[in-house]
């Protein structure tokens, strides 16, 4: 008890002690994961509601593989990308191995299918008599989607959490292809994984708090949002 | 007068299974229709295929004497509108909800969202949420939905199941002042054979997916109809 204290203490030093390391590890840690979040919304968003609303041969092949997809073990996402990236593999010549970008990538592998597997359960749960009811009230197929949407937007928003929720906090993936390279691709948790092989465990546990504190922060705005989004105001 | 729609050795089948088969159906443009038969009749699947929800698997259904084997373009589509059996609106307010479909057409809804509460009785709930109404608010909203679009048909499926005496009054009033005053052809589902005897100048009996008899309403549900099968449905019926 004493030591989580202690952590949850060092952890706010920390921050107010202006340490330019630790804001550096925190915006790096805010900036791969929402590029990676933002990629995996706009990708992952409206391949779920295609998948929700239109038929199409291979669809079951496609589902089975987004579900696998969502239970892959980010280390693996983070093997394959690294193979994808190493030197001699295919897309070595970018020379993104041991970046941000790495890491993006490997972020994206990981949040997408679940992004993609979230929405559409989302909007499979609007029944489908309702996209007839609308039909039968003059929408066009672009207004019945339109208003699909809106009537799943608390599961979409479900959906995006889970997907950052899955790379925030995920350290595997981003160990492999980024290299917890100091003021280059340390991010948060592969700088908790550092601190606590040196033995650092004060320094480990407060950084520990300050992702969950940053986690807790996102989380609560995005709670907020689907407040506002389910009782909209007048 | 030329028919409005016109349904010629028209079927329905799901699978296997032919659950409607209409050899012949005309509907008058203005008329009243009522629709009755037992569960599982075939009736709500009728409707669907008025309204261009559904394709007959075989068959030919005239439109304004178009005959429409892929759903029609939009402007067509638009002139008739369904109330579903179930009630779904939208997760948005009451107005907002019988404005949809105005909306939709980018007309001005003001005035006939405003006449349309004010006469189902439920300008108090303007700004209640959809999800927070009682069944027979829900089924008010849904009937207002489509009657502020002025349709030039109008289908509904069984409108007033479940609903008490003062509520089925209010909504009967709205259909028939709709089909008076703006010549709107509708075709109502009903269990209530009273109903269709107060509203529809000709019904429809529908059984097993046959389309048993059409005819004068008054003749066929007072139990003078000459086929045995609408005189034994009439008969079950009225026991309720
Ligand atoms: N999409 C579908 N797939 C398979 N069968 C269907 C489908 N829709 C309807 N049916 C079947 O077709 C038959 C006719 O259904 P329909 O809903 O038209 O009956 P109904 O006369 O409206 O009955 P009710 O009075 O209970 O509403 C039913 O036996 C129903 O199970
Ligand atoms: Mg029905």
């Amino acid at each position: 008890m004493d030591d989580l204290l202690a952590g949850l203490a060092g952890a706010l030093r920390l921050l107010l002690s202006g340490d330019a390391g630790v804001w550096e590890i925190v915006l790096l840690t805010l900036r791969v994961s929402g590029t990676a979040l933002l990629i995996s919304a706009v990708l992952g968003v409206p391949a779920g509601v295609v998948l929700a609303l239109r038929s199409f041969p291979g669809q079951r092949l496609v589902t089975t593989v987004i579900y696998t997809g969502m239970g892959l073990p980010p280390v693996v996402a983070g093997l394959v990308v690294y193979l994808l990236l190493s030197r001699s593999g295919p897309l070595g010549d970018l020379g993104w191995l041991f970046t941000p970008r790495a890491m993006v990538v490997a972020q994206v592998l990981i949040s997408l299918p679940l992004v993609v597997g979230l929405t559409m359960s989302a909007v499979e749960g609007i029944t489908p008599e309702l996209r007839l009811q609308l039909r039968a009230l003059g929408a066009t197929e672009r207004q019945i989607a339109q208003a699909i949407l809106w009537e799943a937007r608390a599961g979409m928003l479900v959906a995006l959490v889970a997907g950052f929720g899955s790379i925030i906090s995920e350290v595997g993936a981003v160990l492999l292809v980024g290299g917890n390279i100091e003021r280059s691709t340390r991010v948060l948790t592969t700088a908790i994984v550092l601190e606590t092989r040196k033995g650092a465990f004060d320094q480990a546990l407060a950084l520990g708090f300050v992702l969950v504190g940053l986690t807790f922060v996102l989380n609560a705005l995005a709670l907020r949002l689907r407040g506002a989004l389910l009782h909209p105001a007048g | 007068m030329s028919a409005l729609y016109e349904l010629e050795q028209v079927t329905v089948r799901y699978g296997a299974r032919t659950v409607l088969a209409i050899d012949a159906l005309t509907i008058a443009p203005g008329e009243f229709l009522a629709v009755v038969g037992p569960s599982g009749a075939g009736k709500s699947t009728l409707l669907r295929l008025l309204c261009f929800l559904e394709r007959p698997t075989s068959g030919i259904l005239r439109y304004d004497g178009q005959a429409w084997h892929e759903p029609p373009p939009l402007d067509v589509r638009r002139q008739v509108t369904l109330v579903f059996q179930r009630p779904l609106l939208l997760d948005a307010t009451v107005e907002q909800n019988l404005a949809y479909g105005l909306r939709l057409r980018g007309e001005p809804a003001g005035e006939r969202v405003a006449a349309a509460l004010d006469q189902l009785g439920l300008t108090h709930l303007a700004r209640a949420r959809a999800r927070t109404l009682s069944g027979g608010e829900l089924q008010r909203v849904a009937l207002g939905r489509a009657l502020v679009l002025r349709p030039r048909v109008l289908l509904l499926d069984e409108p007033t199941a479940n609903l008490d005496p003062r509520n089925v009054a209010v909504i009967e009033q709205a259909v028939t002042a709709l089909h008076r005053e703006h010549g709107t052809t509708v075709v109502l589902v009903t269990h209530h054979l009273h109903q269709a005897r107060r509203l529809a100048a000709r019904t429809a009996v529908l059984l097993d997916g046959q389309l048993v008899e059409v005819g004068p309403t008054a003749t066929l549900l007072s139990g003078q109809s000459a086929d045995w099968r609408t005189r034994a449905f009439v008969s079950g019926e009225m026991v309720y």
